[in-house]
Parts: structure tokens; sequence; C-alpha cells
């Protein structure tokens, strides 16, 4: 065992002993997201660096606490990405934190989720040891999946010590197209092209204008340009990574509570008071406003899905929409067999555990 | 071979539990008669089989509830049961034990071509979602080879791919939501008709669980536009590295093939008489690579693909020039197993997954043990995903060759771990691989997967004892493995 992980042991088997909460915490860009922060911080930066990537094999496996700055450029060095494009949020964040907090940016509407390129993690338990799941290759259904239950789990379970993602090919050609559209036909396009052969990539709809990213051979790209209309965006990449971070203009008025409502793609306009910017082809839809939390929490429902309050905003309604009494139990049976003592993140997701 | 053994529960038992479930059940679901029940007794891995106490057929969620409430409260086991075509055993029954099969949920609840979803009960086959999206241009990604007649339900608990899942991905990746009744009786919805659910993911944990965590009664499944084209490639090289190394290449040239396939000269000696697909039975190894898309899409890939493979020291080269023509190719990967089934009485089928760039001595160390134990053996290669499913070919009438074909399929299972992959890619581990688990898991790793498991069953009736392996279990492989002399587990390099 190297000395960081003798650090993290000691430190993991002193809590469960003394059932000290602590909060697991890589380059901190995400304290703001999830329920309160509790607990000495466990600082996972010290295991850090690219244990394995195989260009060929699709393949990059690294520490916790790598910078994900240094997987960009790992990867930009071979022309590949991740292709869910996760959200940064400045230059500290890390691949424990990315894969923890289970974000994913504009390229998951075609691309698929942090969870959907999550291939292996290891674990350090409560009780200090040391845990491996799934692997380093694409097909696995060798005992449950745990690393995708790690993915998204808020170090609720664990402390993820090490991970293997699935990256792609940097896509041949892209172009950005904008469309003057109202938010319902904007919606009703969106799911329209989504089920033809089009390389549409990623999505957004805010303040009447409708942007679609087309990716993928330099002829395909051009042939649905020439369907789709539209006119070029020429600073298209600009846009993406501005949309990634919200640091977009739609996320600069910080007045009011951001929401995320994950919806059907399909689902109609919300109605609520506010301002709203849509992703993912319909599927995720930002709302500002001061709606109250039940009734944007009832909307969410009503369309067939649900709400977080994202940045901002009272915490005590509950970031994460509340779960149903018989998922809820299986929560907790999880929470309470990984995590006896409750020292991993509590209440980073639930209030309850 | 399990050879079929006596009942091991009473009558009294039987009776007991017949009533239970006739009590929630129309009696037309409930057979106990071994005649009814004998069709039951294995999956679609025949060599091992158990006759069930009970089957039983509910026809509405209402009952799988009542079911499970009934078998809960009796304290007796139940096995999950789809189309029974999986090959891991996932489906064996309990002696004395209930199989619940899911035969009667077949119909496509919904269909939404505006979202592009399906919502099917667990009995709809796989290729019958397809055939229903048709109409819509739309179908369901995942492919595995028994598509025509394995269910969706099936598909869910085995996490089942196909050959196209390097682009397109597994089950886990066009599931949106499963709805499931637990061991206690609760129906809880897992996922969403969005794209995320709340809490933790525990979509992503159910499926693979090989009808452990609990029973399904509807999934909603991702649809996909079906491309406007396809065409493959097939070319032969004569030499397997060369054909591994022109997968690498193609990969380091940015292109995802729709379907990347490899097969050894046995196995293409072994199909060609069979579906002549017009392989060149000379070559080491044959690779189809397929490229689907829009018709601009399909016309570029293909020409960078042929670039890499002729670059990548090709033999040969054919581009599919028809439809006709790309299942053709393709007739010859698809039919691998029947055609072992042809050419030799019975065959067992290895399903382990490797990093690709170990391929070559993951081949020369099967080579070496089809000597060591006088078996022949046939490769087919997902080569894209690295999922390599060597066909060990024996005669079940020939005194200890079945037993042999298991010891080679057990030591091939080990050196892919050794290599850094995994015992099982898409078939699943069940009763057949259960042994391997304590290869690639630790103990400490194979209780967490319990955890898991009695997060959702705390009572540990739902299809007990396949998938993974208890600690005495594996202290039994353990002792068996030294006695016969083999290569000892590796003690992995973890860190």
């Amino acid at each position: 065992m190297t000395e960081p992980l003798h650090v993290f042991k000691e430190r993991i088997v002193a809590a469960t002993a003394s059932a000290t909460p602590l909060q697991i915490r890589g380059g901190g860009t995400k304290d703001w997201y999830g329920q309160e922060l509790r607990g000495e911080v466990l600082d996972t930066r010290p295991y850090s660096g690219i244990v394995d990537y195989e260009p060929t094999e699709l393949v990059i496996t690294a520490r916790c606490g790598t910078p994900l700055s240094e997987i960009d450029a790992a990867l930009a060095a071979n022309n590949q990405v991740l292709a869910f494009e996760p959200p940064r949020f400045g230059g500290t964040s890390t691949v424990g934190g990315m894969v923890a907090a289970g974000l994913s940016g504009p390229g998951r509407q075609f691309s698929g989720s942090v969870r959907d390129f999550v291939l292996g993690a290891d674990l350090m338990d409560a009780q200090g040891q040391i845990l491996h799941f799934g692997g380093q290759v694409m097909k696995n259904v060798a005992g449950y999946d745990v690393s995708r239950l790690l993915t998204g789990s808020l170090g609720t379970l664990g402390l993820i010590l090490q991970v293997s993602l699935k990256v792609l090919p940097q896509p041949f050609a892209s172009s950005t197209r904008v469309f003057e559209v109202d938010e319902a036909n904007a919606i009703r396009l969106l799911n329209e092209w989504g089920g033809q052969p089009l390389p549409v990539s990623a999505s957004a709809w805010v303040n009447g204008v409708l942007t679609i990213r087309l990716s993928g051979a330099q002829a395909a790209v051009d042939a649905a340009q020439k369907k789709l209309g539209g006119t070029e965006l020429t600073n298209g990449d600009d846009f993406w990574r501005d949309l990634r971070e919200q640091s977009h203009s739609f996320f600069a008025d910080t007045a009011a509570p951001l929401w995320r409502i994950s919806l059907p793609s399909m689902a109609q306009p919300l109605p609520l008071a506010g301002t709203q910017l849509i992703e993912w082809g319909g599927a995720q839809r930002w709302y500002r406003g001061d709606a109250s939390a039940e009734s944007i929490r009832a909307a969410a429902v009503a369309a067939g899905g649900h709400a977080s309050l994202y940045r901002g905003g009272d915490k005590r309604v509950g970031v994460f929409h509340p779960l149903a009494p018989a998922v809820a139990k299986i929560h907790r049976n999880l929470k309470a067999s990984f995590d006896p003592s409750g020292i991993f993140n509590p209440g980073r997701m639930y209030s309850e555990f | 071979m399990n050879a079929p053994v006596a009942p091991l529960f009473s009558p009294a038992r039987q009776r007991e539990v017949v009533a239970a479930l006739k009590a929630v059940v129309p009696p037309h679901c409930v057979l106990f008669d071994e005649e009814d029940t004998r069709p039951y007794e294995c999956d679609g891995l025949a060599a091992y089989r158990q006759l069930p106490m009970v089957v039983v057929l509910p026809e509405n969620e209402g009952q799988v509830v009542a079911i499970l409430k009934a078998c809960h409260d009796l304290k007796v086991q139940i096995v999950p049961r789809g189309a029974g075509t999986g090959l891991s055993g996932g489906a064996m029954p309990i002696a004395d034990g209930v199989v619940v099969s899911t035969a009667k949920f077949n119909k496509i609840v919904s269909m939404d071509k505006y979202s592009r979803t399906a919502v099917v009960q667990p009995g709809v086959r796989n290729l019958a979602i397809s055939e229903a999206a048709a109409p819509y241009g739309l179908y369901y990604a995942p492919d595995p080879s028994s598509q025509i007649a394995c269910s969706i339900g099936g598909n869910v608990a085995e996490n089942s791919g196909g050959v196209h899942c390097l682009k397109y991905g597994l089950t886990v990746h066009n599931v949106l939501r499963v709805r499931v009744v637990t061991i206690e009786g609760d129906v809880v919805e897992l996922g969403n008709a969005g794209l995320d659910a709340p809490g933790l993911d525990l979509l992503a944990v159910f499926i693979g669980s090989e009808g452990m965590l609990g029973i399904v009664t509807e999934v909603t499944v991702k649809l996909v536009p079906k491309p406007q084209q396809a065409r493959v490639i097939m070319a032969s090289f004569d030499d397997v590295v060369k054909g591994g190394n022109a997968v690498a290449n193609v990969i380091a040239a940015g292109i995802i093939p729709a379907g990347l396939e490899m097969m050894d000269k046995t196995s293409s000696r072994m199909v060609e008489p069979f579906v002549k697909a017009g392989y060149d039975i000379d070559a080491e190894a044959i690779l189809l690579c397929e490229s689907d898309g829009t018709n601009e899409e399909v016309e570029e890939e293909i020409g960078r693909m042929s670039e890499v493979l002729n670059a990548s020291g090709a033999t040969a080269i054919a581009v599919s020039q028809s439809e006709a023509e790309r299942l053709r190719f393709w007739s010859g990967r698809k039919n691998a197993f029947p055609a072992a089934g042809r050419i030799s009485p019975d065959y067992y089928c290895m399903d382990g997954t490797i990093p690709r760039k170990r391929l070559a001595e993951v081949l020369l160390g099967i080579a070496k043990m089809e000597g060591k134990y006088g078996l022949r053996c046939a490769n087919v290669f997902h080569a894209g995903d690295g999922n390599l499913h060597p066909l060990i070919l024996f005669d079940a009438n020939l005194a200890d060759e079945f037993h042999r074909a298991e010891l080679f399929g057990a030591e091939i299972l080990e050196l892919c771990v050794e290599v850094g992959g995994t015992i099982t890619g898409e078939h699943g581990v069940g009763i057949e691989k259960i042994n391997s688990m304590c290869v690639q898991f630790s103990p400490e790793e194979r209780e967490a997967f319990f955890k898991v498991k009695r997060a959702f069953d705390p009572a540990f009736l739902l299809n007990p004892d396949k998938a993974i392996p208890s600690l005495h279990r594996c202290a039994e492989y353990g002792k068996m493995h030294v006695q016969r002399g083999q290569i000892k587990f590796p003690d992995l390099p973890r860190f």
C-alpha cells in the first residue's frame, strides 16, 4: 500500500471506530452541490495520477485525486475525449469527484452519462479494505455492477480510489447550427430529429434560440447541415463549453435558485414562472425562478420526471427529489451495510443517510 | 454433468407450497407434476439440470406480488425465469424451490415514436421489440445472438450484449427504467422515463444481477433510429497477431465500427462448409468490420477502414456491395455456434473478456490447453470489445470428455483474469462460472456483493447460490484446485 492509501485507511478505520463523519473532497469545485457538508475533510488529491492509458483499448485508468485537466491533456494528445463532457467547474476538479458527483455535460444527449462510461472502480470501504469492481474491459458481467452504483453516489458508500473509464475518439468534424424557434417547437424538433439517423450530438434551447451541434464524419455533418438548415454559429466550441461550465449568460443571474429538472424528452414546456434552458434533446431542463419547491416537484412529477435544487435556494426543502418509500428502504439498507457507522459524507445526498 | 436427482423435498412441503400459490393465482398457473415441470429443468446450459418442486406462471403484477409474499412467508427459494435461453445456468431450478416464469408477460404495453421509447413486459422477445419499432424507423440496439428467442426480462437479468456493443452499448445503456417486485412484495421503479432518477443508481446495479434482486414486471427501453445503411468489410490475415493489430489500428484511426468481429482458422473452417459465407479458409484470422450510419458517413468510413486494414497487412479485403452480401458475410459468424454443433456432438462456449492487446497471448495459451486436455477449441472474438468466445468441442458420450471440457473452460477463464480481463463478458456467472468467481474476486469483494443482495433480498430467497459464491464454496474450490495440481490463483497485483 502506498503512503496516501495508508493515511486514508488509518483515518477511515478510526472514523468507523468512533462514528466520526468524513467529508470526502477532491478539488472542492462542487462543494455547493448536494445537501449539507459534514465531517472532517478527507482530501483525495494526494492519491493522484494516471495509472494506465491505452488509446487503442479506449480505456483510461486514473486515481481519484487526478486532476481532470491531466486526463484532458492525455486524451487530447491522442485525439480522444470523455464523450459525456463532464463539467470542470474550474481547474481543480478531480476524477474521483467527477465520478462521485455523476454530472454529465452536453454530450450526454447522444453519447451517454458518466455511469455509462465507468468500466471499473476501486473502493476503500468502511473497514479500510480495498475492493475492486468491474475492470478495464467494455463487457463485464461478473458480479453486480457496483462501479456504476458508485457513480453519482456522492461518496456516501465509500471512498472511490481509482476508476477506469471508456474514452472515445474526437469526432472528425463538428458544426454548430442555430434556429430561431419557440420552446414548444424546439422540443418538437429535437424529438423529431432524434428519431432520424442524424448526427446531433448536443442541443440547447434558451431565449427563443435552438442551438444544436452536429458531430461525426465530415460527409455526415455536411449532409445533416444541408438537410436541417439553420445558420452556423462560428464560435460553437465556446458556446458548448460555456453551457457545460454554466458560464453561459443564462446561469449568470444568481438571484433566484437554479433547479435541474429531468424529464422525458418530449415533455411539454413546464408551466413555471421564471426562465428555462433546455438541454439533452429535451430531457434536461434548467429552471431559474421563485416557484415553490412543491410546485416545481409537482410539475416535474406530472411530466414524468424529477427535480433537484441544483444551486442556491434553501436546501431545507431537500436538494434531491424525495424517494418512493420502497426505494428509500433499499437506499437505507445499502448505506447501513456499506457504511455501518455512517462516516462517508453522511447527509450529502439525503439527510436521513 | 449433473444427473437429475431424486426430489429433495417432502410431498407435504410440495402440497403446502402448491396450496399457498393456488390461493393467489388460478390453478392452471401452477405446475408441479413431473411431466409439467420437466421442461423447466434447465436453461440454455443443458448440461446442468435440476427438476424444480413447483413452477408458477403469473399473469399479472398483482399475482407476482402475492407469489413472492407467499414464498417469503414459507421461506421457499425462488428462481426467476425468462425465455430460458441463458448460457450460464442462471435459471437452473432449485430442487425444493419455485420457478417463477415471466412467459405470460408477453405484451408490448406502449411504443412512442416521438420519445423513442417502448414500455414492454419482461417476457417480450428482444427481436419482437425491434420488429414492432421497424415501421417507425427505430429499433432496440442490443442484439444478443439469441435475440429471436430471448426475452427482454432475461436481457435485463444478464445485461446482455451482442455484436454491436462497442458503438451501441449493452442492455445497461439501453434500458431507462424497470418496474420490479421485491421478495418482500414491494413494487419499485428503478430509473425513469427520462434519462436519470433521483438517488443511487439502483437501475445500474439491478441490470445484470441475474434474477437475485427482484422480479421485473415492466421495462422501458430506449429505441434508436435505424441507420440508413450498413456495409461490412471482410478482411483476411495470415497471422492472428496481425489481425489483432489491425483492430487496434482501426480504433487508433479514430473509428468506432458498428461491429468488429474476428474468427480464427478453426472457426472459419468450421463454418464455411456449413454456410458458404465466402471465408478465406487458409487465413489465420478473418476480420469483419462494419460501418453503419447515413449513406455519406458509411462511404467515408468504409474508405478509411479499408485503408487501415490494408496498411495493417490484410491479405485480402472484400466490401459488401449489397445487403444480401452483407448478411452473407455475417452469416458465418452468426452461425458459429450451430456450426460447432454440426462438426462436434457437443460444444462448451466460454465467455471471457480480455484487454485486446493480450489476444495473441491468450490464443496461444488456449492452443496449449488443447494439447493438455486433448480437445479442440474454435475461437470467435468480439474484437471491438475484447469479448472472446472459445468453443470447446467435445463428446459427452465419451468418458471424461465433459469433465475435461469443464476443466479446460475454467483454465481459459483463469487466463482471462490473469491478463487483466474477466470471466464473463455477457453470458453471466449463473451456476456455471460460480467457482471462477473465487478466482476473480477476493472474499471481501464477494462480501460487498452480498451486501448489495441483502439490501434487496435480506432473506436470501431470490436465486440464491448463483452468481456470487459463498466463502465455503470458494474454500472447497480452492482445495480441489490444488489437488488437481493446476496453476494456482495468481495473486493479482492490485496496486
